[in-house]
């Protein structure tokens, strides 16, 4: 039996919202379904050189944020909240034994999953290809596309 | 009643977070020769039905699961 298709756009570059693509890309390999991830926008950020651990997150706008005590929303713009909240959500995820996301893009590049950058969104940021890690194809939206049609899982992060 | 499923090898996943204990079950499986079993131990409430539905995608056979305090006990044999 072939094996299922899927395809994600990773569109985001937080450190939470690189998470997503990343656990089911990997997951997804260890059910036997053949991945393709097209990053594209700040998802770029994922596969750039020596970024991937560097990924941040901000509490600003987002008010489901979990904060160690409650605070009026404008001090979530203050310097270092980023920073502060950042280091609080990955050592969340460190006390839960969930892997960073350094280790989940290694585990999807050694599994084989096929990383694809996007070309048009590499020229409007002023992102070289040498910028991004090795292994990772270079297309636009017809690369992605010819996988899609094939794949019966096709998800937008 | 269980204690006593043989197994050929053992995967510690305990404290370990999804998708951690899937991808170490399958690398684990994979080095099975068919027929072998693979006992694991998962402390990821979220792994019961992660195991479940990983074996039925990949077509190894979950053998038993046995829920002990906050520790998930799995024995999946290969059959793919």
């Amino acid at each position: 039996m072939a094996n299922k298709k899927m395809t994600i756009i990773a569109s985001k570059g937080t450190l939470d919202m690189a998470y997503p693509p990343l656990i089911l890309a990997t997951t997804a390999v260890a059910m036997d379904v053949d991945v393709t991830i097209f990053f594209t926008f700040y998802g770029l950020e994922i596969i750039k050189k020596n970024n991937a651990d560097k990924l941040k997150l901000s509490p600003l706008g987002n008010p489901a944020m979990p904060m160690p005590m409650p605070m009026p929303t404008f001090v979530s713009s203050m310097p270092g909240m980023e920073t502060m909240a950042t280091s609080m959500m990955k050592s969340m995820f460190s006390k839960h034994g969930v892997a960073t996301i350094g280790q989940l893009l290694d585990m999807a590049k050694e599994a084989g999953v096929k990383l694809i950058a996007c070309q048009m969104t590499m020229d409007v940021m002023g992102v070289k290809q040498s910028d991004i890690i090795d292994g990772v194809e270079f297309g636009g939206a017809a690369t992605w596309l010819d996988s899609a049609a094939d794949s019966q899982i096709n998800l937008f992060v | 009643m269980s204690a006593d499923t043989k197994f050929d090898q053992f995967l510690d996943a305990k404290g370990m977070s999804c998708p951690l204990p899937i991808l170490k079950t399958k690398k684990a499986v994979e080095a099975l020769s068919k027929d072998q079993v693979l006992k694991i131990e998962s402390t990821d409430p979220g792994s019961k039905n992660d195991m479940a539905s990983w074996a039925k995608r990949t077509g190894n056979e979950l053998l038993k699961i046995e829920e002990g305090p906050g520790v998930f006990t799995f024995f999946i044999k290969k059959t793919a």
